[in-house]
């Protein structure tokens, strides 16, 4: 304990005097941040310092080892780190799927060669990567997936087509499920590959979602050459990797959507029920509307009651024990109260809430109208929340098919 | 605060299912509701109890306790909640008990708290009335100033084993008018003092409760349970604790009733198949699985809470008890839902569950009211 302590002074230390000032407050959650990559772009200029200077420690992957550019952090260690970041209103220096998908997925079953090429690469923002699993014809049934490499000596040979591939059109790499064996049973025909964005035969075209943005992506392959080294871990075993990872994503978007520090005492006003008191009012120090007041109650709640389950399996995972069943729920449950809260907030804003575009609406308001649209993929990426409810019911409760 | 439980506490909870499974199966509750039981549970377990150190658990070691927190008794409870065990903790270690160890003098705890830890006294606490409904600050009961003490007069019901309370701390009012939230005070009132008239309740879920009816019952300035017109902060403190203990015996319960009907899914057959194969069922089944282990996390965290004297208890209380009394409605109606005709009937046991669920619901504020709470306590 006075070990950590030590760490503690240390590390805020550290920060404190690393930290640029322009960064201090922006978005801190997993979807809004640096993305880093070959074509990064920084909201502020401190962005880039803080990445590189973070990137120096290891700590844009503090639980990682430091021979792949981790801060080979202890997780007591690690959480240290991300309660004092949160304290000094510090954003993550770098977000996005190298970190929380392909990384975690290579250190486990990555050769070594694989580990030394990527992870570094990672860690310091320079490669941007995104997710090819979903096709036309196989979403929640992933492992139907058509797009087929084909062995050609020391190359495959991919020709198909991805969709819903979110960032394609900004990403370096894709990791993308590939079949290498038509013959075999659906599951062991899969192979994990790794693949250059740059590499022709490649188009991506985005598209439009509800919400008015394209963040996700048509992906083709048309006879695109990856060499074989590009597997991880064996050929016809991707299935294994692949779900691997999605552990990896259903986490990564609990997180995001109200699992990180969700348990912590929250001093302030939720940022529900402040907006609500500005819009609507207070009658006798209470929100106006008595049934959004409750619902918002309802929501600030179940947040927290979430939180603890988050911290639960977090505390459990420190102390040694192996991920308990309460970690399947953090997907569905999670997506929803992000879904519920973003309804609610439209609700609250009432005729503000539903603004497109231009005069008459705030940025703000227009902002959080996008985001309620936007949000009502979240119980659909990543694996749709019916999905996981087969999920649990399977393999927590056993109930048979 | 850690959400883990230690060595210790895994043990504890060990001893306790094995204890429960072997010694006190729903089938007991049954039987002391059909033979009307006079006492309303078995004075014999509740000794075995003592001897096991449970009810000493959150009593300090000076009365004979063990010195542990809220964090070891919601694991007992939470095996007691299993089978509905019907023994007086809520009562007498969780009201009565709270209130003297937080509130009473030296001398009190000396003579009430040790009898306590051993099973020999059974406390309780008479807060309630008519007129309550959940605001524990509305009291109409009057204890007027005399030369030699007070005088209670009023009327208390649902008081949580009552007919076979030793004691009874009653919630009175020593100023102010019913609305008003200073002016309560604490009195202990002995069993069978002049003028102290307890008559049985029969509530769903068949444990006891007790109407209690104080016409002019003296007591004594050494009967004032903490400060005088202070004891509305006091009290309101207890029921958080006690809320806490509740909900950990909650979720025993919810776990049991969502336990005994995913057994049932894969176990009864209709056209041909398991009745757990048909996925508007399985999703159900996912759900209850979901509301269950938010409502563990939430129990986990406000014990600790209550041995941290965490600021936040309050708000955590009303947290912890809205979530466990959703749940604890969802799974039980589910319950009955998913075993068909058979949940219905009496001779079944998820009834019982479903009884439970709705009075350890209304115990102590619903959820309505305690998302009320919440939002008042973070102030909106
Ligand atoms: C915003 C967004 C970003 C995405 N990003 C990516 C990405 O980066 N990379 C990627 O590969 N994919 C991505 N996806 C794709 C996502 O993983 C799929 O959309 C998802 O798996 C569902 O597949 P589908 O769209 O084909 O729907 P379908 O599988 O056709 O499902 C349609 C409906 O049927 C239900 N359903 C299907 N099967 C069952 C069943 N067995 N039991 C009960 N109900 C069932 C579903 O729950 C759903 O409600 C993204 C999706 C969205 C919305």
């Amino acid at each position: 304990m006075a070990e950590l302590e030590t760490f503690r002074r240390e590390t805020r230390d550290w920060l404190l005097k690393n930290a640029p000032p322009d960064i201090v407050g922006l978005p801190a959650n997993d979807l809004e941040g640096n993305w880093g990559g070959r074509r990064a772009t920084y909201a502020v200029p401190g962005m880039k310092t803080w990445l590189l200077r973070m990137a120096e420690r290891g700590w844009t992957a503090p639980s990682w080892p430091k021979e792949y550019g981790g801060g080979g952090l202890a997780p007591g260690e690690a959480k240290v780190l991300s309660q004092e970041m949160t304290r000094l209103r510090l954003p993550p220096p770098l977000i996005g799927f190298g970190l929380t998908m392909i990384g975690p997925t290579l250190l486990q079953y990555g050769n070594e060669e694989q580990k030394r090429e990527h992870l570094g690469r990672i860690c310091r923002g320079e490669i941007r990567w995104c997710q090819g699993y979903s096709e036309p014809g196989a979403g929640s049934d992933l492992a139907s997936l058509q797009t087929k490499a084909v062995r050609d000596g020391d190359d495959f040979i991919v020709t198909g087509t991805k969709i819903w591939t979110s960032y394609a059109d900004k990403a370096d790499w894709i990791f993308a499920l590939v079949r290498t064996d038509p013959a075999a049973k659906k599951q062991d025909g899969i192979t994990f590959l790794l693949i250059d964005m740059l590499t022709p035969g490649i188009s991506v075209r985005p598209i439009l979602l509800i919400s008015g943005k394209s963040p996700f992506c048509e992906t083709h392959f048309e006879s695109v050459r990856v060499p074989v080294r590009n597997v991880v871990h064996k050929i016809n075993a991707g299935w294994t990797v692949a779900k691997s990872l999605l552990g990896h994503e259903r986490s990564m978007i609990a997180d995001a959507f109200g699992g990180a520090g969700a348990g912590q005492r929250t001093a302030r006003l939720s940022a529900l029920a402040s907006l609500a008191r500005e819009r609507l009012g207070d009658a006798r120090g209470q929100i106006a509307d008595p049934v959004l007041r409750d619902r918002i109650a309802l929501e600030d709640m179940d947040t927290r009651a979430f939180g603890f389950t988050v911290q639960r399996a977090k505390d459990g995972a420190k102390a040694g024990h192996r991920p308990g069943p309460e970690s399947s729920i953090f997907k569905v449950y999670a997506t929803e109260l992000n879904m519920r809260r973003r309804e609610l907030m439209v609700q609250t804003l009432g005729p503000s809430g539903i603004g497109w575009e231009g005069p008459g609406f705030t940025e703000s308001d227009l902002e959080t109208t996008r985001e309620w649209l936007r949000s009502r993929g979240n119980s659909i990426e990543g694996g749709t929340s019916e999905v996981q409810l087969n999920i649990i019911a399977k393999r927590v409760l056993g109930l048979p098919d | 605060m850690e959400l883990i439980l230690t060595e210790d506490q895994e043990l504890l909870a060990k001893t306790a299912a094995d204890f429960v499974s072997e010694h006190s199966p729903v089938s007991r509750v049954r039987k002391l509701r059909d033979a009307k039981d006079p006492v309303g549970f078995s004075k014999e377990l509740w000794k075995q109890m003592a001897e096991l150190g449970w009810l000493g658990i959150p009593f300090p070691e000076v009365v004979g306790g063990a010195g542990l927190g809220f964090a070891e008794l919601a694991v007992v409870l939470e095996a007691l909640g299993r089978t509905l065990a019907p023994e007086p903790f809520l009562s007498t270690v969780l009201l009565g008990g709270q209130v003297l160890l937080l509130g009473g003098t030296e001398v009190q705890q000396k003579e009430w708290l040790p009898p306590v830890v051993n099973g020999d006294c059974i406390l309780t606490a008479a807060y309630q009335e008519p007129q309550t409904r959940y605001d524990l600050r509305r009291v109409a009961t009057r204890a007027d100033r005399k030369a030699d003490g007070w005088r209670l007069s009023g009327e208390k019901i649902q008081v949580l084993d009552g007919h076979v309370a030793d004691a009874l701390v009653v919630v009175a009012r020593t100023s102010g008018g019913e609305h008003d939230a200073k002016g309560l005070t604490l009195f202990l009132v002995r069993k069978g003092a002049p003028g102290l008239e307890i008559t049985r309740q029969s509530r769903v879920d068949s444990r006891n409760a007790a109407l209690v009816k104080l016409s002019g019952v003296a007591v004594g300035p050494s009967e004032v349970i903490g400060a005088v017109d202070e004891g509305g902060d006091l009290f309101e403190n207890v029921v958080d604790r006690a809320t806490v203990g509740l909900c950990a015996e909650m979720l025993g319960s919810m776990e049991e009733a969502a336990a005994s009907t995913f057994k049932y899914l894969k176990t009864r057959v209709q056209f041909g198949v398991p009745i757990g194969s048909f996925q508007a069922l399985k999703h159900r089944a996912a759900r209850m699985y979901i509301e269950l282990e938010l409502s563990r996390s939430t129990v986990m965290a406000a014990a600790r809470a209550v041995d941290e004297d965490h600021p936040e208890l309050p708000k955590l209380a009303s947290l912890v008890k809205a979530r466990c009394s959703d749940a604890g409605i969802l799974i039980a109606n589910e319950a009955i839902q998913m075993h068909g005709g058979v949940g219905m009937t009496d001779e079944y046991d998820v009834g019982f569950y479903l009884k439970r669920a709705r009075v350890a619901e209304i115990t102590f504020g619903d959820a309505s009211h305690h998302r009320d709470r919440w939002a008042r306590l973070s102030g909106y």
